[in-house]
């Protein structure tokens, strides 16, 4: 199947796709038959663990450093009026060139009905960016959201595991229902109604011009998220999301997967916001010996750090080597 | 197609009744989160039907009397207005303005806008459009409308001059006095009156302020120079005055000074915000925009 079929399926809600007998390439097929003869053993998983130590941080705290001053940068430029990135996440001119988030540019279109030059530019100038960058890669290198809600599911994590609370999954089909509701709306009602309760555009908003009561919100869902259902908005909710998703379908930047040393532990698809797309990481389920992550993927590099065998990487499409 | 001798596709094997109770666990509770979610959102319209979140908004927003659906559409909510406005009279709306978050408003009270940014840089900032390209002048606009709503209590109609900091020495609002300073605004605290009738409404329009100026610039011109002044009128130079003080008989047969609103006043609120007694006795309206020509 398609990279693009595949990552549209995922992206609305799909279970992703498992491979056929016939759809599997013969050398992902002698891998997985070999590892079916000759599996694991738990002293391969001690070594395996052992040489691995606890797993770096390190795409986490490259991640987390760009996240902070991605966000610091308007703070700062509007506190010193140093006019370097002036608005907020949703548009904003950096020195000077404009840049308008797809999603509340597309929202606006909806409800106004009009396109404007200038957001047009923005538009273009911001669909490039993450269309090399990869998408998603908004999501978990730029959205102020998904980082407090990082700290939420570590929290949530740690309530699970002393079975205070116990995780509550939804339909994830749901997402998408709500990316066509809220286009619907904006187009009916002619109000950018999503942007009204959008925690990515309130916390940008807050950061840069000060608190207000609109974070009670903010706070209600990440309460939602550490007592209920982990990561539930980026997860279920967010059209930005699905949006840059979008994006990410012809983008060069991916997460790749190997399948020769992978040990089919699962560290990679617990650690995960959108777990289904690793899917190709369960044992016998990877159709060649290489699989890109599909464009759900918000190229967090979690995976990449957690990872006990190297597996998944980092790649530029077109610009790696060929393995 | 040849079906016939190919083997049956592969039954899917039906899912284990836990797995069948998970997923419709899954489904009702993906309906609540819908519906929650969709229905918080929706909630957005209350301020917005109930007209409570009508406000003064920045130069050319592009709204009708009592309805700013296309001001609120077109706002992407980034708040660069807020960002190049010298006094900082533009603030964000907050949440309880429903659909209105993140849109700018101006309270003209605490701070108006004087125009010391002469270009209408708000509007110049604005990356939609939902503050229309097509002003250039302060006098091209139309936020509201000043209304003397107190008469009782304006210090001119009592025939009262004034004397100290217009709002007190806790204020924080800032003017640009062209005569302190050309570039930069100051506190309205840091720049006492004394005035033997107080005419602070009409001193400090900035609209007044500015046909004062060309009025000057015209005199000092000459002959030679009048086309190009003349050429002014009506862009830079205001085409019509804002307010005056004027002489207007009470109800009791008495005629006293009071501040009259003309057609040109752009409601930009610096009378509301100079106007010493509180509660102010001049105020922007932002719904009468018809009974300009009073």
């Amino acid at each position: 199947m398609s990279y693009v079929v595949e990552s549209l399926r995922q992206l609305f809600g799909a279970a992703p796709h498992k491979p056929d007998k016939e759809e599997i390439g013969r050398f992902a097929s002698e891998v997985h038959l070999y590892k079916k003869a000759n599996p694991y053993s738990k002293a391969d998983f001690e070594i395996m663990y052992e040489e691995h130590g606890s797993g770096s941080k390190k795409w986490r705290n490259r991640r987390w450093a760009t996240l902070i001053i991605v966000n610091l940068l308007f703070v700062v430029s509007y506190f010193f009026d140093i006019q370097l990135l002036e608005g907020a996440l949703t548009a904003s001119r950096f020195v000077g060139f404009h840049m308008a988030d797809l999603n509340s540019a597309l929202q606006v279109v909806l409800a106004y009905k009009h396109i404007v030059l200038n957001l047009v530019i923005g538009t273009v100038t911001v669909f490039v960016l993450w269309l090399l960058l990869g998408g998603r890669t908004f999501c978990a290198w730029a959205c102020p959201y998904h980082l407090l809600s990082e700290w939420a599911e570590m929290l949530h994590l740690k309530l699970v595991k002393k079975k205070v609370i116990s995780n509550h999954t939804f339909d994830r089909r749901v997402r998408s229902l709500f990316y066509i509701v809220f286009a619907l709306l904006a187009l009916i009602s002619g109000y950018t109604v999503f942007e009204t309760i959008s925690p990515t555009g309130i916390i940008s908003r807050a950061l840069i011009y000060g608190p207000g009561i609109a974070l009670v919100w903010v706070g209600l869902l990440l309460l939602f998220e550490v007592f209920y259902s982990r990561r539930a908005w980026c997860r279920y909710v967010c059209p930005i999301g699905v949006t840059y998703g979008v994006v990410g379908l012809v983008s060069p930047l991916r997460v790749r997967y190997n399948v020769k040393d992978c040990h089919h532990e699962g560290d990679c698809r617990k650690i995960c916001l959108v777990p289904h797309v690793l899917d190709m990481t369960v044992k016998g389920r990877s159709a060649h010996m290489n699989v890109d992550v599909s464009a759900d993927c918000t190229r967090c590099g979690m995976c990449v750090d957690v990872c006990p065998t190297d597996s998944l990487n980092f790649v530029m499409k077109g610009l790696s080597k060929k393995q | 197609m040849k079906q016939d001798n190919k083997p049956a596709k592969r039954a899917k094997p039906r899912p284990s009744a836990k797995r069948r109770a998970q997923s419709r666990r899954e489904f009702i509770r993906s309906s609540v989160l819908a519906a929650g979610v969709v229905g918080f959102s929706l909630l957005g319209f209350l301020p917005v039907a109930r007209g409570t979140s009508l406000r003064l908004r920045p130069p050319g927003s592009i709204k009708e009397t009592f309805d700013e659906q296309q001001f609120l559409a077109s706002c992407i909510k980034c708040g660069q207005c807020v960002q190049v406005c010298p006094v900082e009279a533009i603030k964000l709306a907050d949440l309880d303005e429903g659909f209105g978050v993140g849109v700018p408003y101006i309270d003209a009270r605490a701070q108006a806008c004087d125009f010391s940014c002469d270009g209408l840089q708000c509007v110049l900032a604005c990356p939609t459009g939902a503050l229309t390209h097509e002003l250039d002048y302060p006098a091209d606009t139309r936020m509201g409308f000043a209304r003397l709503s107190r008469p009782e209590s304006c210090l001119a109609v009592k025939g009262k001059g004034f004397r100290g900091q217009a709002r007190g020495p806790g204020f924080t609002g800032l003017l640009r006095y062209e005569e302190v300073d050309r570039w930069n605004p100051i506190p309205v605290a840091d720049h006492p009156y004394d005035l033997e009738l107080c005419d602070l409404c009409v001193r400090q329009c900035p609209i007044e302020i500015r046909i004062t100026q060309c009025a000057a610039e015209a005199a000092e011109a000459g002959t030679e120079n009048k086309a190009r002044v003349a050429a002014k009128i009506g862009n830079e130079c205001p085409p019509r005055h804002a307010i005056a003080l004027e002489p207007v008989e009470g109800g009791d047969g008495v005629m006293r000074m009071q501040p009259v609103i003309k057609e040109g006043c752009v409601g930009c609120g610096v009378c509301e915000m100079i106007c010493p007694p509180d509660p102010a006795a001049i105020v922007i309206d932002i719904h009468e925009i018809t009974d300009m020509a009073s």
